[in-house]
């Protein structure tokens, strides 16, 4: 199994030296000293071996070997219309539109006319040519707990995403919708998208990611959107994954939180053969706020792995995490919980809780929690759940005239909507409702 | 309407029923009484259709059906009702909620439209009333946080919606003061109709006062013992069931 690791270390290490070769002057842009430490970063580690106790259970080099062939490269044409993007746009949402195909941000398919006043949203590539100066002051500039190979990989990348910026005191009240789209129908796709997204201060907004693959191939996605929220903002951030069986996602999403300031976020995942989501969080002032939620409801041979850190470095912060998951077929989930508490950041609230129901025999899941801490005067919590559904429950409703699917249905849109009720957006939360009950009527 | 002939019944090869006969006739109420661990709340649970029994012996006919070929919800569609000893909680679902996928799911089977919002609203008021319970308590998540009498007052609520050919409450007076025991015994009475039959599964007299019984039925080691009129009960709340033991094994 070494092989598949070296070879895939030297595949993108070759790349990188291909794609350095196309660079007209960039190469003495601020950006590209980053993606040189990067590249180094990442030829050091390589694809974590499955010995890295961050990705026991997650063999990414593996899935490559079985999903990829790298004679069936795609030849980057691209035939997605607008028609074929829109079935995968959330219906009734007022959004603000972006589409990426192939991790390249894509103008023809977005809707950014019109944009808000406040709101900036500009190509990675002209953000860091016209070397803007927020983009240079926090895009790579952070090393939080949890950034791993994958994301140094994704920044010695970079170069196809956008830069988002939401200004001072602005309120963006419709959602900025990112929709990434790997279009495998005329062969394997690797993508790397890469985005900075700004909340400065005092702002408010809501942005989506959601990842689609289409077509027959096999799809790897290294996706890493960098957030930073200064003080006094709100942001609110959705992942949502409806990937194909031979696709393989990685995704970061660093979080830094600079002033004291409320970020949320909440992942979805319905499908996808390997999905990785990391999620970081620094809470770097005092008296901010970080909720983190998720819900994977999966089958088939998906698997879907949630690793989350939220490091307190600062006093008098609060952090909540809910993880639930609803496994079905041979699917197997893993959720690791890392929580960190600094020796400075006394009064601290930290919960956790991560839930699973299993509806096959042949399901699976690893759930870890895992707190280290360091100061004294700090209230922390953590549990995780492993179970099926209960049958005193099922009979109880099943002697009240329900059937089985519908008592079923029934129980796990219960086990589901405390995570739902977090959703703020009513179009993104129908969206999810309805996928769920989709879900549970083909069971 | 319900026929029960020689039923034994088991759970993990332990044999708890051990020949029940019994016949209810539309427009009765039926209580069982007995010891603990007579059996009795395993009977109640066997005739809803709780799948951990095994039926090793006998027939139940109700409604010219043969009951223990249908599975739990058929029963229920069919007018069976089983209000629990130990209502269950359930997170997230709220009674409203359930009690429109429930009450839907009846009328589907009946081949009936189903109920409009309305409609629904209507019916529920109506039988919020007639079992004096509060509509805070049906938009809260099923029986969470409830105490004993509001979860038993919810069991008769559903009954009262449901409106079941026969019903069968299995202690529904345990853990309840006097005035709950007031409360669920008035619901259960108002809902007694020439058409529908009850049994009353309990430990105690106590709830007989209030839920005047036709026949009381003694049962011991999953064993009918003795059949008689309402005084029976009386006279078991005076002697205790030792005297019937005795007669049992004699």
């Amino acid at each position: 199994m070494s092989d598949i690791r070296e070879q895939l270390d030297s595949f993108f290490v070759e790349n990188f030296q291909q794609f350095e070769e196309q660079l007209n002057g960039e190469s003495a842009l601020p950006v590209h000293s980053k993606r040189k430490s990067a590249i180094d970063a990442f030829k050091a580690a390589g694809f974590p071996a499955a010995k890295n106790e961050e990705y026991k259970y997650t063999d990414v080099a593996k899935a490559f070997k079985k999903l990829i062939n790298f004679e069936d490269l795609s030849d980057g044409t691209i035939a997605l219309s607008i028609d074929e993007a829109a079935k995968y746009f959330i219906p009734e949402m007022d959004a603000i539109r972006l589409v990426f195909v192939n991790g390249d941000f894509n103008a023809g398919l977005s809707d950014i006319q019109d944009l808000p006043e406040g709101l900036t949203i500009m190509p990675l590539k002209d953000a860091y040519t016209k070397e803007d100066e927020s983009f240079n002051k926090h895009f790579a500039s952070y090393k939080n707990e949890g950034l791993d190979s994958f994301s140094e990989l994704n920044t010695a990348f970079a170069e196809g995403g956008v830069f988002i910026k939401i200004a001072r005191n602005k309120v963006i009240k419709k959602p900025i919708a990112c929709y990434f789209f790997n279009d495998c129908k005329n062969g394997v796709v690797i993508s790397q998208p890469r985005n900075l997204i700004v909340a400065e201060q005092n702002s408010q907004s809501t942005v989506l990611e959601s990842f689609v693959t289409l077509g027959e191939h096999a799809s790897f996605t290294n996706t890493v959107s960098e957030i930073v929220v200064e003080q006094d903002a709100h942001c609110q951030y959705y992942k949502l994954q409806e990937e194909s069986e031979k696709a393989i996602h990685v995704g970061g999403t660093e979080v830094n939180q600079i002033g004291k300031c409320v970020f949320t976020a909440a992942t979805f995942t319905f499908s996808g053969g390997l999905m990785r989501n990391n999620l970081n969080i620094a809470m770097h002032q005092e008296h901010s706020e970080a909720n983190m939620y998720g819900l994977y409801l999966i089958d088939g041979k998906s698997h879907v792995d949630n690793h989350t850190v939220v490091d307190h470095l600062k006093p008098n912060c609060e952090s909540n995490e809910l993880y639930k998951g609803i496994i079905d077929g041979k699917a197997n989930a893993v959720f690791n919980g890392k929580i960190f508490v600094r020796e400075d950041a006394q009064k601290t609230n930290a919960f956790q809780s991560n839930r699973n129901v299993l509806l096959s025999d042949d399901a699976e899941v690893n759930t870890k929690p895992q707190l280290e801490i360091w100061a004294d005067d700090v209230q922390c919590s953590h549990g995780c759940t492993v179970g099926q559904l209960d049958e005193d429950q099922l009979f109880y409703l099943r002697a009240r005239g329900l059937d089985e699917k519908s008592a079923k249905a029934l129980l796990l849109n219960a086990f589901a909507s405390d995570v739902l009720t977090q959703v703020k957006n009513d179009a993104f939360r129908s969206y999810i409702e309805h996928k769920i009950a989709e879900r549970l009527q083909n069971n | 309407m319900l026929k029960i002939k020689n039923l034994h019944a088991s759970i993990e090869g332990k044999e708890i029923l051990r020949g029940i006969d019994l016949e209810v006739k539309a427009g009765e109420v039926h209580a069982i009484m007995g010891p603990n661990g007579s059996g009795k709340s395993t009977l109640a649970s066997v005739l809803a259709g709780r799948e951990d029994y095994e039926v090793t012996e006998g027939e139940v006919e109700f409604k010219g059906q043969n009951l223990l070929d249908l599975a739990a919800e058929e029963r229920a569609r069919e007018g069976v009702f089983l209000a629990f000893q130990y209502p269950v909680e359930i997170p997230g679902v709220t009674t409203t909620n359930f009690m429109k996928t429930a009450i839907n799911q009846i009328r589907e089977h009946r081949g009936q439209e189903p109920l409009d919002a309305v409609s629904f609203l209507s019916l529920m008021k109506e039988k919020m009333k007639l079992v004096e319970i509060d509509q805070s308590l049906l938009s809260r998540a099923l029986n969470e946080g409830f105490s004993g009498g509001e979860k038993k007052r919810n069991e008769i609520f559903q009954m009262a919606m449901l409106e079941p050919t026969l019903s069968i409450l299995d202690e529904t007076d345990s853990g309840l003061d006097i005035d709950a025991l007031r409360i669920v015994s008035d619901g259960v009475n108002k809902l007694k109709t020439k058409e529908n039959a009850s049994i009353v599964v309990t430990h105690y007299q106590r709830l007989l006062e209030h839920i005047v019984p036709d026949y009381v039925h003694v049962l011991y080691k999953g064993k009918i013992v003795k059949s008689g009129s309402k005084e029976l009960a009386l006279e078991l709340e005076e002697k205790g069931y030792d005297w019937l033991k005795e007669d049992a094994i004699a």
